[in-house]
């Protein structure tokens, strides 16, 4: 386990092209059914959920197993964005055919696509901000209060992939049950409980 | 003797769509017929599916609907009519009854398909069973049988699947009950043995693999508008100007487009206005969606 910390970032990277090239691959052989549109669009969005949540699980288990990953978040959090950006642009393109004025009224006016705006404004922030240069710049506590957006970002993005359903589907509802635990190890008064934090702080 | 589907040759069907262009003349029969837009293929109109019985995912019914027993099958026709009854799918729709119709099909989640259809009007059905005076909407209902179906299995939502028309909608003879398309009998996954196709109104109203036929005096509770009667209406005409709640109505994706098809513009009632307006006169149908 100890051995994974001593894995360049560039492993994450590669891995984190895979789903990418995945869909690429699928694509172009036709692998991708009746509606290739649909399919790309979904897929990039819940390839940028898929490290949202990586990227949560990195503090609990640096708490829990005492394995510090930390290096790989700041990877998995830029792959996250790309992904939202990719899923954004599939939307805008091969989606909505680039009908701007449409597009533009229904972000507006759609409360899932408005919610997926800005998680996407969120992420881009953070990953504008993640840079050694931004965050030496900012310092400490500015970047924490800053990055401390992805905890609402992350469970918008699973509300935004909810509300475009005319049900409520498993998968989706499984990862923001998910994200939820996550997100609550985050509370202070969980962490005082597990010990992970000086009562005095 | 029982006339199965193997015994319709596409000989009679391509007369019979003659007999049709001929018959209803040119007012309904040239936009009903979709003329300009090629048809989805077989193989896209089959792997691209709402039927939640199968699943919630597109290609769900695909993989799922093969274990569905569509013969024997028996159509329960009650309520208001003079000879109610248990009816298969040949006494409703005879072989040498049959039509080709092609219909666009416009999704409430925004895409569009061209299926030719084969099915016969819902109005020979109607008229077959004798629609008594009182009579003033159309219920129908899907198969419940979870062993087959198993996202019955699940308290995903309330089944049977429940649909309705008024009674002049269901007399519209642009309105079929199909049970066959691209020449061949109903795929399972398009709601074998026979379902209903309604092409002016949003897909979910064509409701599928079809059990249950009842005239009632009062409108009838349907599926999604008990679900979410915000979001899905009664009578879920398709309309440009009317938006889904969550999603604009405006413009629709056509499947099997490509990649960089873009969007094309939803025609109110789907197209089919000159055939289906006047049975709205006068109604406010932001209110009545």
């Amino acid at each position: 386990m100890h051995r994974i910390r001593r894995l360049p970032t560039g492993v994450v990277w590669a891995l984190g092209t895979l789903p990418l090239v995945l869909l690429v691959w699928d694509t172009l052989v036709g692998n991708l059914g009746v509606d290739p549109v649909r399919d790309i669009e979904h897929r990039l969005g819940r390839t940028a959920v898929y490290f949202l949540l990586a990227s949560l699980c990195i503090t609990p288990i640096l708490r829990m197993a005492r394995v510090n990953l930390v290096k790989f978040r700041r990877p998995l959090g830029l792959l996250a964005a790309s992904y939202a950006g990719l899923h954004l642009l599939s939307w805008a393109v091969l989606d909505m055919g680039l009908l701007w004025s449409q597009m533009l009224k229904d972000i507006a006016k759609r409360p899932y696509l408005t919610i997926g705006m800005g998680v996407l404004v969120i992420l881009l922030v953070l990953a504008a901000t993640s840079s050694n240069a931004v965050i030496r710049k900012l310092g400490p506590v500015r970047w924490r209060a800053i990055h401390r957006w992805v905890y609402l970002a992350a469970p918008l993005a699973v509300f935004h992939w909810l509300l475009a359903y005319k049900i409520w589907p498993g998968k989706p509802l499984a990862i923001l049950a998910a994200m939820a635990v996550l997100l609550a190890f985050r509370l202070p008064l969980l962490q005082r409980h597990l010990g992970w934090r000086a009562r005095s702080a | 003797m029982k006339l199965s589907w193997s015994d319709v040759t596409p000989e009679a069907l391509f007369l019979n769509r003659r007999a049709f262009i001929a018959g209803l003349g040119v007012a309904a029969a040239a936009p009903a017929l979709a003329a300009a837009e090629e048809p989805n293929s077989f193989e896209q109109i089959t792997n691209y599916n709402n039927f939640y019985e199968f699943g919630f995912g597109k290609t769900d019914p695909a993989d799922n609907a093969g274990a569905l027993t569509t013969d024997p099958w028996a159509v329960e026709i009650g309520g208001l009519v003079d000879r109610p009854g248990s009816y298969s799918v040949a006494d409703l729709a005879p072989g040498n009854a049959v039509e080709e119709r092609i219909y666009r099909l416009r999704c409430v989640e925004a895409w569009s398909m061209v299926i030719p259809w084969l099915g016969v009007p819902l109005a020979s059905v109607l008229n077959k069973v004798g629609v008594q005076s009182g009579a003033k909407f159309v219920a129908f209902e899907t198969l419940y049988r979870p062993d087959e179906m198993p996202e019955q299995r699940r308290n995903s939502m309330d089944w049977p699947y429940r649909e309705g028309l008024r009674l002049d909608e269901a007399m519209h003879p642009l309105t079929i009950l199909a049970t066959g398309l691209y020449g061949k009998p109903m795929p399972n996954q398009n709601g074998a043995p026979i379902r209903l196709v309604v092409p002016w109104k949003y897909g979910f109203k064509s409701i599928k693999s079809i059990v249950k036929i009842t005239l009632t005096d009062r409108q009838p509770v349907t599926t999604w508008q008990a679900m979410q009667p915000r979001e899905y209406g009664f009578y879920a005409n398709v309309n440009p100007t009317v938006d889904h709640p969550r999603w604009s109505q405006a413009t629709e994706r056509r499947i099997g487009a490509g990649l960089l098809g873009g969007r094309q513009e939803t025609l109110m009632f789907n197209g089919y206005g000159d055939q289906v307006a006047q049975l709205y006169a006068g109604m406010d149908l932001a209110r009545d969606y």
